[in-house]
C-alpha cells in the first residue's frame, strides 16, 4: 500500500499536453454518455448525432464557422487583456456598443457606397467598444477601482443603452411598435464569402488572430506586456510603463469584442435588436481559458465551442433531449479540460510505504 | 438506431419519386413532418409549454411525426435551427416567438416547398402565414376577477417587453378590472425577460411592496406567482393553469389553448389546400380562453366573467370600445367606436388608470 505524492512537474509536457486535452475532452463525453444513458437515450448513436450536427456535411461546418466569428473576436479580446492579468469581464458590453456603433454609422449614413461604410462601421464599433473598454481601465489607474467588478457593471449600463436606443430613437416605424432599428442599406452588410454562406468577419478573425499573434511575438511592446502580466512589481522596477498598457489592452480588448458587435449586427442580423446578446461576451472568458490565451487554440476552441452549441440542436431534433444538456456538456468539458491542466503542471507518484 | 434511419430515408427517398403527372394532380400528403421552435425550455409551465402540449396533441394525428428544438434566441442562432429543419426535409416548421419573424422569412425564401408558420408578427410570404389569438379577450375576463377581488385597488403587472402584445394585453386587464371596480389601478413593471424565474420574482416583490394585492403577469414563468402566495396575496396566472404553483393565491390565467388550430393547419397542409393567410382567432375558436375561476371568487362575479366571455364569444361586446382615453386623459378610440385589428397590432399607449411609462 503506497501513498499518492503531488509533484511539480521539472519539465514542460509539450506535445503530451494535448493527449490531457484529448483524454480530459474524452472523460467529459463519457459523463455526458452516461447522463443520455440515464435519460434513456443510446449513447453512442446520440454522440453520432451530435458531430453530424456539428461537423457532419459542409453546411454543419459553415454554421460553425459563422456561429464561431463573434465567440473569436470576444474572446480574443478578452485574452490580450488576461495577458496582463486584467481582468475585462466587460466583453458582453462592449460587444453591445461595438454593434451600437456600427449600426449608428449605418443608420446615419445609409447612402454612402459600401467601401466607404463599411469602413466606418467598422471605425465606429472600434471606437465605441475601446471607449467602453478605456472607462475602466482610467477607473483602475487614477481610482484603484477593481476592473472585474467595474466591466461587470458596465455590461448592464451597456445593454441598457442599446435597449434604450432600439426600443426609442431607432425604432423602426414600420415595425409595429417592436423593437428593432429598420434593416440596414446593402452597403451596410458584411458580404458573403463567394456562393458560401459564410461572411467576411470570417477574415477578419483570421487577420485580428495574426495580429495579435504577431504583436505578442515580435514586438517589444508585446514583450513588455507579457511581462508586466508575470509579475507587475517586477515590470514596474524595471520602469515599464504598466499604466500605458493597462489603457492600451482595456481599448483593443473592448475594441475586437466591439468588432465581433459590428459583424453579428451587419452580417448575420442586418439591423439592431435586443436579441443581438446572447452571451457571447461571457462564453468568451470561458474560450479564453479553454484556449489558454493562445490565439491559434482560441480560433479552435471557439470553433469545437460552436460546434457543440449547432450539434445539440441536431440532438434536440432527433432525440428531442432537452436544451439544458447542451450547457450540462458545456460546463463538464471545461471542468475535465481545466482540471486536466493539474496536470500538465504537475504528476502523481505513487511512494512505496518505507 | 442508424440504420434504421438510413433504411428509412432511402424508403423515403423511393416514395419521393413519383411520377411527375401525379404530382401535378395533388399536393396531398400522406406522412408529414413538422418542427416546433420554442424560445424558452417546454417545461416551464408557460408560453412554450402551452405550444408543446399542442404538439403532443397533433403528434397524435395519423401520418405526422413532429420534433422541436427548445430554449433558441430570438437572433441568428434562430435562423440555422429553422435552416436546419427545411433541410432536413420538415415539410412544416411553427415559428412560436416574435424575433424569429425575420430569420423565418429568410429562410422561407430559400425553401418555397416548405410551408412555414409564424407566430404573432406580422410578415408573410407566398409560403408563410402568421397566426396569433387575441389573448387580450382573456386578459379582459381575467381583469374583471382582479378588479374584483382587490381591496386596496391597486393591481400589479409583471410584463415582459413594451412591445404592442404586452400593451394590448395590459390595457385589456385594466379595461376589465375598471369595468368592475372604477378606483382599480393597474402598476406595469417591466422585467424584459420572457423567462427568469427569479427576475419575475423579484419584480412581482416591488409590485407588492406598493400596494398591489393582486399580481398578473405577462411572462413564461411562474415566479409572479410564487411571489403572490408567500406574501398571502392574490395572483392571476398566464399562459395555462398555473394554480399548481401557487394554490392559495390563484385566482384565475388566461390560457392558450393552441390545438384546435395546429390541427387546422396540418390538416390544410396534408390536403394541400394551405394557403399564406394571417390567422387572429380569439374565444370563440377557444384558442384562447380562461382556467376554471377559483372558489375564492364570490358566485356573482363568477357568474358576471362568465356572461362577459359569452358576450365576446357572441361578438355582442368589443373589449376595445369607445370611448377609451390613454393616461393623459386623451380620448384615442371615440364613443361607439371600436378599434380596429391594425391599431390593435401596433398599440403603443397605455389606457387611464395603467401607470407605468410604454418605454
Amino acid at each position: 500500500m503506497g501513498k499518492i505524492r503531488v509533484m511539480k512537474r521539472q519539465e514542460p509536457l509539450g506535445w503530451r499536453s494535448c493527449l490531457v486535452v484529448l483524454g480530459a475532452a474524452g472523460v467529459s463525453l463519457v459523463l455526458s454518455g452516461i447522463l443520455l444513458g440515464l435519460q434513456d437515450r443510446p449513447p453512442l448513436t446520440a454522440m453520432v448525432i451530435l458531430f453530424q450536427g456539428a461537423f457532419g456535411s459542409a453546411w454543419a461546418i459553415e454554421d460553425c464557422l459563422i456561429k464561431a466569428v463573434p465567440i473569436y473576436l470576444c474572446s480574443l479580446g478578452v485574452a490580450v487583456a488576461f495577458r496582463l492579468q486584467i481582468w475585462n469581464i466587460g466583453a458582453e458590453g462592449q460587444f453591445a456598443l461595438g454593434a451600437v456603433g456600427a449600426t449608428a454609422a449605418a443608420l446615419y449614413f445609409p447612402d454612402l457606397s459600401w467601401f466607404l461604410l463599411l469602413p466606418g462601421m467598422a471605425l465606429a464599433a472600434f471606437l465605441a467598444g475601446g471607449f467602453w473598454g478605456l472607462i475602466p481601465a482610467l477607473l483602475k489607474i487614477h481610482m484603484r477601482a477593481n476592473e472585474i467588478i467595474v466591466t461587470l457593471m458596465m455590461n448592464y449600463i451597456a445593454i441598457l443603452f442599446l435597449d434604450y436606443l432600439v426600443y426609442g430613437v431607432w425604432k423602426d416605424p414600420a415595425s409595429f411598435g417592436f423593437p428593432m432599428t429598420p434593416t440596414f442599406s446593402e452597403s451596410a452588410i458584411v458580404g458573403r464569402i463567394g456562393d458560401t454562406n459564410l461572411n467576411w468577419g470570417l477574415a477578419l478573425c483570421a487577420v485580428c488572430g495574426l495580429l495579435v499573434w504577431v504583436f505578442f511575438r515580435y514586438t517589444l511592446l508585446g514583450y513588455e506586456l507579457k511581462a508586466s502580466g508575470e509579475n507587475v512589481r517586477a515590470a514596474r522596477y524595471a520602469r515599464l510603463p504598466y499604466e500605458r498598457l493597462v489603457i492600451l489592452v482595456m481599448v483593443l480588448s473592448g475594441a475586437l469584442a466591439g468588432w465581433a458587435g459590428f459583424i453579428e449586427a451587419s452580417a448575420t442580423l442586418n439591423r439592431l435588436q435586443p436579441s443581438i446578446m446572447v452571451g457571447y461576451g461571457y462564453t468568451a472568458i470561458v474560450v479564453a481559458w479553454l484556449a489558454r490565451l493562445n490565439p491559434l487554440y482560441i480560433g479552435l476552441a471557439s470553433f469545437l465551442l460552436a460546434g457543440l452549441r449547432v450539434g445539440v440542436e441536431n440532438l434536440q431534433l432527433e432525440l428531442q433531449v432537452p436544451a439544458a444538456f447542451g450547457q450540462i456538456m458545456e460546463g463538464l468539458i471545461l471542468l475535465t479540460v481545466l482540471a486536466g491542466g493539474f496536470f500538465t503542471e504537475y504528476r502523481l507518484r505513487l511512494r512505496p510505504r518505507p | 438506431m442508424i440504420m434504421k434511419r438510413i433504411v428509412l430515408l432511402a424508403l423515403a427517398m423511393v416514395l419521393a419519386w413519383q411520377p411527375a403527372a401525379a404530382e401535378e394532380k395533388s399536393n396531398e400528403k400522406k406522412n408529414i413532418k413538422i418542427g416546433f421552435i420554442y424560445v424558452s425550455p417546454v417545461g416551464d409551465a408557460g408560453w412554450s409549454y402551452a405550444h408543446n402540449e399542442a404538439r403532443k396533441a397533433i403528434e397524435a394525428m395519423e401520418g405526422v411525426e413532429t420534433s422541436f428544438v427548445e430554449s433558441v434566441p430570438e437572433g441568428p442562432d434562430s435562423e440555422r435551427v429553422m435552416l436546419n429543419m427545411a433541410r432536413k426535409d420538415f415539410d412544416l416548421i411553427f415559428a412560436t416567438s416574435f424575433g424569429y419573424m425575420d430569420p423565418m422569412l429568410k429562410v422561407a425564401k430559400r425553401f418555397p416547398d416548405t410551408v412555414f408558420m409564424h407566430c404573432s408578427g406580422f410578415k408573410t410570404a407566398p409560403n408563410m402565414g402568421n397566426y396569433f389569438g387575441r389573448m387580450y379577450q382573456a386578459r379582459y375576463l381575467s381583469g374583471m376577477v382582479a378588479g374584483a377581488m382587490t381591496r386596496t385597488d391597486t393591481l400589479g403587472y409583471v410584463a415582459a417587453f413594451p412591445i404592442p402584445e404586452v400593451i394590448r394585453g395590459i390595457n385589456a386587464f385594466a379595461l376589465g378590472a375598471q369595468s368592475v371596480n372604477p378606483e382599480a389601478k393597474v402598476r406595469v413593471v417591466w422585467t424584459k425577460t420572457w423567462y427568469d424565474p427569479a427576475t419575475e420574482k423579484e419584480a412581482a416583490k416591488s409590485l407588492l411592496d406598493v400596494g398591489a394585492d393582486v399580481i398578473a403577469q405577462h411572462q413564461d414563468s411562474p415566479g409572479p406567482q410564487e411571489a403572490a402566495q408567500q406574501r398571502g396575496v392574490y395572483s392571476i396566472g398566464y399562459n395555462t393553469d398555473m394554480s399548481q404553483f401557487a394554490p392559495e393565491a390563484h385566482l384565475v390565467a388566461p390560457v392558450w389553448n393552441w390545438t384546435p388550430f395546429y390541427k387546422e393547419i396540418v390538416r390544410q397542409v396534408k390536403a394541400g389546400s394551405w394557403e399564406s393567410k394571417s390567422y387572429w382567432w380569439g374565444l370563440e375558436k377557444e384558442i384562447v380562453d380562461i382556467s376554471p375561476i377559483s372558489d375564492k371568487v364570490p358566485a356573482d362575479v363568477r357568474k358576471k366573467v362568465l356572461d362577459k366571455k359569452a358576450d365576446i364569444i357572441a361578438d355582442t361586446f368589443t373589449v376595445f370600445t369607445g370611448p377609451i382615453k390613454d393616461q393623459q386623459g386623451k380620448v384615442r378610440i371615440p364613443e361607439g367606436k371600436s378599434a380596429a385589428d391594425a391599431e390593435l397590432l401596433g398599440m403603443d399607449w397605455f389606457v387611464e388608470g395603467v401607470i407605468g411609462t410604454t418605454k
